[in-house]
């Protein structure tokens, strides 16, 4: 009989520490321990010259004040080469005016990839799939997204994650469902019988004892 | 950006972050505030800028070797 061998990916997870790299990049050799004390935006495409990844770049890229503005540094990742890179962020500008400023990662050996199981060989043996990792300053997996080949990503949905966690560590409070900046957010249910009491009386809007909300 | 370029002179990155060790920054915080480079870029810069002989790296303090001054 014959024994088939399945693959397995290795992934990481959340609230793990993001696992240490040293990779080319187009900004020199980094290492993951390079962006301590920054919130990280880590992601990776299929290849570089493809239509679908270009778009994707230019939304980082037209985004990356916003991602600034909230201590967070971009890092784009694929399996090409640092020239492959140079020449398409050298493209993109010459073809739509958008300038790429963040590193990208020349992970031709897959070293990189592999640690973020970012090749899902469902889809593609020898190209990452459109993952992101939302790192904070400790380095801590926060929160990871992954889209097929086919599908782009969604930029505003990122840095809206972002706020939301941001907020979240702030406030030490929970975001609600397509919450955005101003909206209301959701008090920590309470953990004792005498809490859940008190909670109706603390001035909060809420729906029941176990779901309340509150202006920042 | 490499902070160094193949022939062991600084690249304009290189520069940015001789000035600001010139300036007094030590740190690689500091080294970042002073120069505007993003913190990342200014210590994966100081490895390589210490690889090359122009930075000494002491318990993550930083000043210019005798060459990374004659580099300036």
């Amino acid at each position: 009989m014959e024994e088939q061998m399945e693959q397995v990916v290795s992934m990481p997870k959340l609230g793990e520490k993001a696992p240490e790299f040293e990779a080319p990049t187009t900004h020199g050799t980094l290492k993951m321990s390079d962006f301590k004390g920054s919130w990280v935006v880590l992601f990776s495409h299929p290849a570089d010259f493809t239509p679908v990844c270009t778009t994707e770049f230019m939304g980082f890229a037209q985004l990356e004040p916003e991602f600034r503005k909230r201590g967070v540094e971009l890092i784009g990742l694929s399996v090409d080469s640092i020239t492959s890179h140079i020449a398409w962020a050298r493209n993109i500008e010459e073809k739509a005016g958008v300038k790429i400023t963040f590193p990208i990662i020349a992970d031709l050996n897959k070293e990189v990839s592999a640690k973020f199981g970012m090749v899902h060989p469902g889809q593609s043996k020898t190209e990452t799939v459109r993952c992101t990792f939302i790192i904070d300053p400790d380095q801590v997996i926060r929160l990871i997204l992954y889209y097929p080949l086919t599908t782009g990503r969604n930029m505003d949905e990122i840095l809206r994650c972002i706020d939301a966690l941001q907020t979240a560590d702030k406030n030490k409070v929970a975001t609600p469902a397509n919450w955005r900046p101003g909206d209301m957010v959701i008090v920590p249910p309470p953990k004792t019988q005498e809490a859940a009491e008190e909670r109706l009386k603390e001035g909060f809007e809420c729906v029941d004892w176990y779901f309340c909300k509150r202006k920042l | 950006m490499p902070c160094v370029s193949a022939d062991g002179k600084p690249t304009e990155s290189g520069r940015k972050i001789i000035a600001a060790l010139k300036a007094g920054n030590t740190s690689a915080e500091d080294i970042s505030t002073g120069s505007g480079m993003p913190l990342y870029r200014v210590r994966s810069g100081l490895r390589e800028m210490v690889e090359a002989g122009l930075v000494a790296e002491n318990d993550g303090s930083h000043t210019l070797t005798e060459q990374g001054l004659a580099a300036v």
